[in-house]
């Protein structure tokens, strides 16, 4: 049986997984440790793992690590 | 702010002043509060710019969304000045707010520019979304059926509806969410409990191997 690749990885879901309130309510922790390049994923596997499946959570990812590594 | 002045003292220099100037008060804290604004407008400005292309949103009403979600952003902050806990810089926890503010406006603009129905199911376009090669449909089509004979005879009402749109229609999640009136963790939890439902199923009916030997 073949698998389609993008269907089967998008129905993969990892337990570590906090959600979105978890994630966002860490976020401005999280981008820091990021832009002081410190291991921010090995500190909150949970929300490095949120932030990986989430498109929206990862688009504020995105955007707040922009916003603090540009100003 | 009583809290906060004591916090000071165990920031970083530039969070600590900031603290400082947005705790005294005239001119200090309006100079503060001016300074602030400015950067949270700069900040909405290059999120909404950056976001552009995957919003129907676009021209003036981007940037008044920019706005909105600077001056609601700056009225957060203020508010919860105290509960700043020095866990990151200042201007890190500060920007969090208006880029938050960025995601809900345009999740709720998305809605005055877009035509189609919520329950739109628009199951034919499903290969597309997940890249299959239209050489391969016809392979796929076994596996796509049994998605979709999971999402309309095991879920209730409520998650077919919310996996249909965000899965099938493609839908921003915040755009449902506004629409819904629900947060964005309730939706986002929906999606998952459905994707481990249906990844289950096909790995019951041998449609996929189960490389973690059950394990989700």
């Amino acid at each position: 049986m073949s698998e389609p690749g993008r269907l089967e990885r998008f129905l993969r879901t990892d337990p570590r997984d906090v959600g979105c309130d978890e994630a966002m309510a860490v976020l401005h922790v999280y981008v820091d440790l990021m832009a002081g390049g410190e291991d921010a994923a090995g500190r909150y596997p949970g929300v490095a793992a949120h932030l990986e499946a989430c498109g929206p959570c990862g688009e504020d990812f995105t955007g707040l690590l922009l916003a603090v590594t540009s100003n | 702010m009583e809290s906060a002045t004591r916090l000071a003292g165990k920031l970083d220099e530039e969070s600590a002043a900031w603290l400082r100037r947005l705790g005294a008060e005239g001119g200090q804290r309006q100079a503060a509060e001016r300074e602030l604004h400015t950067m949270l407008v700069r900040s909405a400005l290059a999120e909404v710019r950056r976001r552009s292309a995957s919003t129907p949103v676009t021209g003036q009403e981007l940037d008044d969304v920019a706005h909105q979600a600077a001056d609601d952003a700056m009225l957060a902050i203020l508010a919860k000045l105290g509960g700043f806990r020095g866990e990151s810089r200042f201007t890190t926890w500060a920007y969090r707010f208006v880029i938050l503010e960025v995601s809900a406006k345009l999740g709720r603009h998305y809605w005055r520019h877009q035509s189609a129905a919520l329950d739109a199911g628009q199951w034919e376009r499903l290969p597309d979304r997940f890249g299959i090669d239209p050489t391969r449909y016809a392979e796929a089509a076994g596996i796509l059926a049994e998605v979709r004979r999971v999402v309309e005879q095991e879920m209730t009402a409520h998650q077919r509806r919310v996996f249909t749109a965000i899965v099938v229609d493609e839908v921003p999640l915040d755009a449902l969410a506004a629409e819904l009136g629900l947060r964005r963790n309730a939706i986002y939890k929906v999606v998952f409990d459905a994707r481990r439902k249906i990844r289950l199923a096909l790995v019951a009916n041998g449609y996929l191997e189960d490389p973690d030997g059950g394990r989700q």
